[in-house]
């Protein structure tokens, strides 16, 4: 008897270290990376300036000498991230307001699953149809040299933060307490006027939380972007141009550096750059959707 | 019970990764031991390829007939000249495809890496100009293909053809066909320009994606090795001065010189080739090998000349 509880307790004391060190693994990979990310990047601070880096307008990362200014890319990347942005949110509210409010439980199972079924589609899969499809199709409709543009990559793009919003949106609408409902609907609100009034505002923390991270997934895309913007380094003045973005330029460009160079570097300072810019993001959405929790209890 | 099953698998579980870690990690650092230039293949029966997008199709072709003949299997992967350099010079493959020189910081970085490259000259290739088939434009001199891609000339008009924006396709900057077509047409051979592709150039991931844009668009003008010519596509005769001759990229034109965009195909290794891959690299340069450079639009080596320079 007495042997067996100290086995427990040998036990318990490993199996809870163990977990201790599974939750403690996440925190470490995203430090080392991020360590990682300065030590390979900083370097490049040496060759240009902070300013010139952020602000250049060219990026001719292989002429001699090189021109690394990434304004361009970030302007890619802002045309195609709001682009997507405007085209994703008011559908993937409007959808999960109806996933959740609106519609009965068989079409709800229904809408769920297709829901998770598009965020299980790979990007390169995205990126093709969008390459073949709906590229071509812009170009078309809007009598552009070329359908590779920014707005080809937010209608693709979209699609691919629409899960992250819906199912994060709906869990927010989902969690409002029932009172609020009945409370209204007893003072003789309809439903539209539920929705409209009470419901979005109950949940708007954990609305904003979904919007910022569709954002963050919309940024951090890379596949789909690459095959389906061009590419082209200018700083675009319209969704209709070819844009390059930064995660594109670093899949693109990487495999040609060679490790320790000058533009190994610069795409290391890149991915620094886009890496303070997610973790604002998901910042953002942490703090609104503690604020959520606040508003539920 | 069932909360045993879970902590002893979980338990499993972490000694698996873990000695999975500790064999991964300990993998890379023994095997620069081995030393550059030693024989055979960095991993057993396998031959890894890496390098030109323009070589590709040729060297999967070759892979195909060698392993056909020989039974060793030949790993063919594509991304462009840089790639294959790099992975040459980190020591993750056994033969660099490339269709440019490579760059003397190239080689410097290599010695730093212990490695040393040796060139051997497989094919030649002309770079094709192409346009829509219904683009009514037929011949380009030298200085206005530089005046196009650098953005100097911006309407199809001002050549001769509709009047329409041109959309300029290029391949990314990883691409030896990308830094060829810098060197000797944009900069025609100054080591001193400091021409640039125009901002406004669609950078395409491969060949095909170009070719496949060209098809489709009436609009645009790209390039490729000349391997990726089809009747979807229109290539465009190119001279060096608008007297002519102007000469499109047919296998004679690209041999006797008078197609002037066209380079050599290369390969690297390093050190001196032994084993497996010399068996390859001489099949390449046999009579054989150089057979199924014509059958893929390619021009064969130039024979007679040793094939090894460094």
């Amino acid at each position: 008897m007495h042997q067996r509880s100290r086995f427990d307790s040998v036990r318990e004391f490993i199996v809870e270290k163990t977990v201790l060190l599974s939750g403690l693994a996440s925190i470490v990979f995203v430090l080392l990376i991020f360590v990682f990310l300065l030590k390979e990047g900083l370097r490049t601070f040496g060759i240009v300036s902070l300013e010139d880096f952020l602000l250049g307008r060219k990026w001719y990362p292989i002429s001699s000498p090189p021109k690394f200014g990434i304004l361009p890319l970030i302007g890619g990347t802002l045309a195609v991230t709001v682009g997507a942005t405007l085209l994703s949110v008011p559908f993937g509210i409007a959808s999960a307001f109806y996933i959740a409010e609106v519609a009965g439980p068989r079409m709800k199972e229904m809408l769920k699953t297709g829901i998770e079924l598009l965020a299980a589609i790979p990007s390169v899969v995205i990126g093709f149809l969008g390459m073949v499809i709906v590229a071509p199709f812009i170009g078309d409709l809007f009598d552009l040299p070329t359908g590779q543009t920014a707005l080809s990559g937010a209608v693709m793009l979209s699609l691919m933060a629409m899960p992250t919003i819906v199912s994060i949106a709906e869990d927010a609408i989902t969690a409002i307490p029932g009172k609020y409902r009945e409370a209204a609907l007893a003072l003789g609100a309809t439903r539209w006027e539920y929705i409209c009034r009470i419901a979005v505002r109950a949940a708007a923390p954990g609305i904003v939380a979904a919007v910022m991270l569709g954002i963050g997934r919309v940024i951090g895309e890379t596949m789909a972007v690459m095959m389906i913007t061009g590419n082209s380094a200018q700083i675009p003045h319209s969704l209709l141009q070819p844009v390059r973005t930064m995660t594109a330029t670093i899949a693109a460009e990487m495999g040609e550096t060679v490790p320790g160079g000058d533009h190994y570097a610069a795409l290391f300072a890149i991915g620094l750059v886009l890496f303070v810019i997610t973790f604002f993001v998901n910042l953002v959405a942490d703090v609104f959707l503690h604020k959520d929790r606040g508003t539920v209890q | 019970m069932q909360f045993r099953i879970s902590v002893g698998g979980l338990c499993a579980l972490f000694v698996v990764c873990a000695t999975g870690w500790l064999v991964g990690c300990s993998r890379p650092t023994s095997s620069p031991g081995e030393g550059p230039g030693t024989s055979g293949v960095l991993s057993p029966g396998i031959i890894q390829v890496k390098g030109s997008d323009t070589v590709v199709n040729l060297g999967q072709a070759w892979a195909e007939a060698f392993s056909q003949r020989t039974g060793t299997q030949v790993a063919v992967t594509g991304g462009g000249s840089g790639t294959g350099i790099a992975a040459l010079i980190n020591g993750t493959c056994d033969i660099a495809e490339s269709s440019r020189k490579m760059e003397p910081d190239e080689y410097e970085l290599a010695k730093k890496n212990g490695v040393d490259p040796r060139e051997f000259t497989v094919a030649l290739d002309g770079i094709a100009v192409v346009v829509h088939p219904s683009n009514p434009v037929e011949k380009l001199t030298l200085e206005q293909l530089s005046d196009i891609f650098t953005g100097k000339i911006r309407s199809w008009k001002e050549l001769g053809g509709f009047d329409s924006q041109i959309v300029i396709l290029s391949r990314e900057v990883n691409s030896g066909t990308h830094v060829y077509l810098k060197e000797h047409v944009l900069c025609r051979g100054n080591k001193e320009c400091d021409a640039e592709f125009a901002e406004s150039a669609l950078l395409m991931p491969s060949s095909q994606s170009i070719a496949e844009e060209v098809a489709q668009n009436p609009k645009a003008i790209g390039y490729y090795g000349m391997g990726y010519i089809s009747p979807k596509q229109k290539s465009v005769a190119v001279a060096e001065s608008s007297e002519g001759p102007f000469a499109k990229p047919t296998i004679e034109d690209v041999v006797s010189g008078k197609y002037s965009i066209s380079r050599p195909l290369l390969f690297y290794t390093n050190g001196e080739a032994s084993g497996a891959v010399k068996q390859y690299i001489d099949f390449v340069l046999s009579e054989e090998g150089q057979k199924i450079v014509s059958e893929q639009d390619f021009v064969p080596a130039p024979p007679g000349k040793p094939s090894e320079a460094s």
